[in-house]
């Protein structure tokens, strides 16, 4: 549905993105990953038809952003990272107005505004003006001027930004929603965001992608080590000792008061043996888990990686 | 044809809801309704005292003496004010982040910057409105001729026109508001200026720097006639800066 291919973009002479390719299919929820700066807004903003890019092309259902984007803007409900609300409109006008706009017909307008005014959970405020209104309704008045008309792609760059904890949780849970129904693409460096709601992720650094992959995928082609968590009641002083002498373990080290990250090799089960030690040595065991690998390290790791054969 | 009017429409209604359109249009009204209280009692001393001076009385005409210099100063106020009212259409779009809005949609850039023109020329079109309250009052009380009334409007209109297209295109060009006003004001008095120059220059520049002067082209209309090279020059000084105004937004994105 969405194809991109070879994306580059220059703002003057600084390089914002530099041969980024990767496909969309229909009904796919795709987050895009990368630090302030790594070029996920320019990435979208080409996407959205707003800005031209460089060089290479992007094509949505076999239409070109630059060429043809008069068809693509009527498929697309895009969110820009400050949301596009005139803070002199009151909510209902302005989605009125971005229904229109957006290319609704005239006679669907207020059903189409309501539906997006109930979906966003903005009725309270409908008749108020935009302007006055707090972070976090301004952005679900963002997001419902995306959707006013209904439309196939959602662009959603940095969703949540701004928002508290609560009101984020409540536009997760809205874009969640959406995914049932819509192709949606998300940006955010914010990475349990990622990792609730998008089922694959480009990870973008420095311009150019660094991983395209499912969650899942991505964790184990970049896992070479295993990680266990161990808390005991009693610590030793050369209870590090001890666990460093078992065979397969690479690394210990400390965490909070009483646990130990312990590193190991893949696949080796090392429950077993060190819980056989921790009873020998009367440690007294809390917790022993495993530690899934987080989006965190990922990106750490495909960062970092990267970085270390160029310097 | 909708999307222009959708976006006329909304930029109209943050005209109205903002204290500019309100402020301008009062300060308008006052010095205009000045001005002309002050030309019509000038004119009625003048008719008093022709009614004393028989011979005098053929030259005291209402349209020369009243509305024709109405018109005139009209248009240095509106050369003021017009400045004001166009400076916010891009640049505050564009500060506030709201053009992304209009840049997503399935919306031509063409339709956007007719849209801002013709709100921007709606507002100044009710300000023109309002004064009118003083040309109809003459109807009145005398007898003053209609046909240079309604081209003398059409005159005013143009120029305004003229004034609004230099303004969109300023406010395209920055994302501040003030910087984009003082563009307005400084070319439109630019193009009012230019020619002063013609006496001092030679036959066939001054003819140009004469064609060029957006005040020259009004006299024809205040005297009642419709010059087709006037309406020309008008319309294509218009067409010309949103045509500027067009090309900078576009080229805005390459950069």
């Amino acid at each position: 549905m969405i194809e991109v291919e070879n994306l580059t973009r220059y703002y003057g002479t600084r390089r914002a993105i530099n041969n980024i390719s990767f496909q969309i299919e229909k009904g796919e929820v795709v987050g895009f990953l990368g630090p302030n700066g790594a070029g996920k807004s320019t990435t979208m903003n080409i996407i959205s038809c707003i800005l031209p890019a460089s060089s290479g092309s992007a094509k949505i259902n076999g239409f070109d952003t630059f060429e043809q984007s008069l068809e693509i803007r009527k498929i697309i409900g895009y969110l820009p990272e400050t949301p596009p609300v005139y803070p002199d409109m009151t909510v209902a006008g302005f989605l009125k107005f971005s229904a229109g706009i957006r290319g609704v017909n005239s006679k669907k307008i207020p059903s189409a505004v309501e539906r997006v005014i109930e979906k966003c959970s903005i009725k309270d405020v409908s008749h108020r003006i935009i302007g006055r209104l707090s972070k976090g309704y301004q952005q679900r008045v963002g997001l419902a001027q995306a959707m006013v008309h209904d439309p196939e792609i959602l662009i959603l760059d940095e969703p949540t930004v701004g928002l508290d904890p609560i009101q984020i949780i409540e536009i997760r849970k809205l874009i969640q929603e959406l995914a049932a129904e819509h192709t949606i693409i998300l940006s955010s460096h914010i990475l349990p965001e990622i990792t609730q709601i998008c089922k694959r992720v480009i990870i973008i650094n420095e311009g150019e992608i660094a991983a395209v992959d499912s969650l899942g995928g991505l964790t184990a082609s970049l896992r070479k080590s295993e990680r266990l968590s161990l808390t005991v009641r009693n610590s030793e002083d050369n209870l590090e000792e001890g666990l460093k002498n078992l065979v397969q373990v690479l690394s210990v080290s400390r965490g909070e008061e009483n646990q130990f990250l312990i590193e190991c090799e893949l696949r080796s089960n090392l429950q077993d043996e060190i819980a056989k030690l921790a009873l020998e040595k009367n440690w007294g065991i809390v917790e022993l888990k495993p530690v899934p690998m987080t989006l965190e390290d990922i990106f750490l790791k495909l960062t970092l990686e990267e970085k270390e054969p160029a310097a | 044809m909708r999307n222009i009017w959708l976006i006329a429409k909304r930029d109209m209604g943050s005209f109205f809801n903002s204290p500019i359109f309100y402020v301008v249009t009062t300060i308008f009204l006052i010095i205009y309704s000045y001005i002309f209280i002050n030309i019509l009692s000038f004119f009625s001393m003048q008719s008093m005292q022709s009614g004393q001076f028989q011979q005098m009385g053929m030259a005291l005409n209402i349209n020369e003496m009243v509305i024709e210099p109405s018109f005139q100063n009209m248009a240095v106020i509106l050369l003021l004010m017009i400045p004001i009212i166009t400076m916010r259409s891009f640049s505050e779009e564009k500060k506030s982040k709201t053009f992304r809005l209009l840049l997503s949609s399935p919306v031509q850039l063409k339709e956007i910057v007719l849209g801002k023109f013709f709100a921007c020329m709606i507002v100044v079109g009710l300000m023109i409105l309002l004064s009118s309250y003083s040309i109809i009052f003459l109807f009145f009380i005398g007898e003053p001729d209609i046909g240079p009334v309604l081209t003398g409007y059409l005159g005013v209109l143009l120029m305004a026109g003229c004034y609004v297209s230099v303004g969109v295109f300023a406010s395209s060009l920055t994302e501040n508001q003030i910087v984009a006003a003082v563009i307005t004001f400084g070319f439109s008095l630019f193009m009012w200026v230019i020619g002063w120059g013609a006496q001092s220059a030679n036959s066939s520049t001054g003819q140009v720097l004469e064609y060029l002067s957006i005040i020259e082209h009004m006299d024809r209309f205040l005297k009642g006639m419709v010059g087709t090279s006037d309406i020309t020059y008008y319309l294509s000084f218009i067409i010309f800066g949103l045509f500027l105004c067009h090309r900078t937004l576009d080229s805005n994105r390459w950069r």
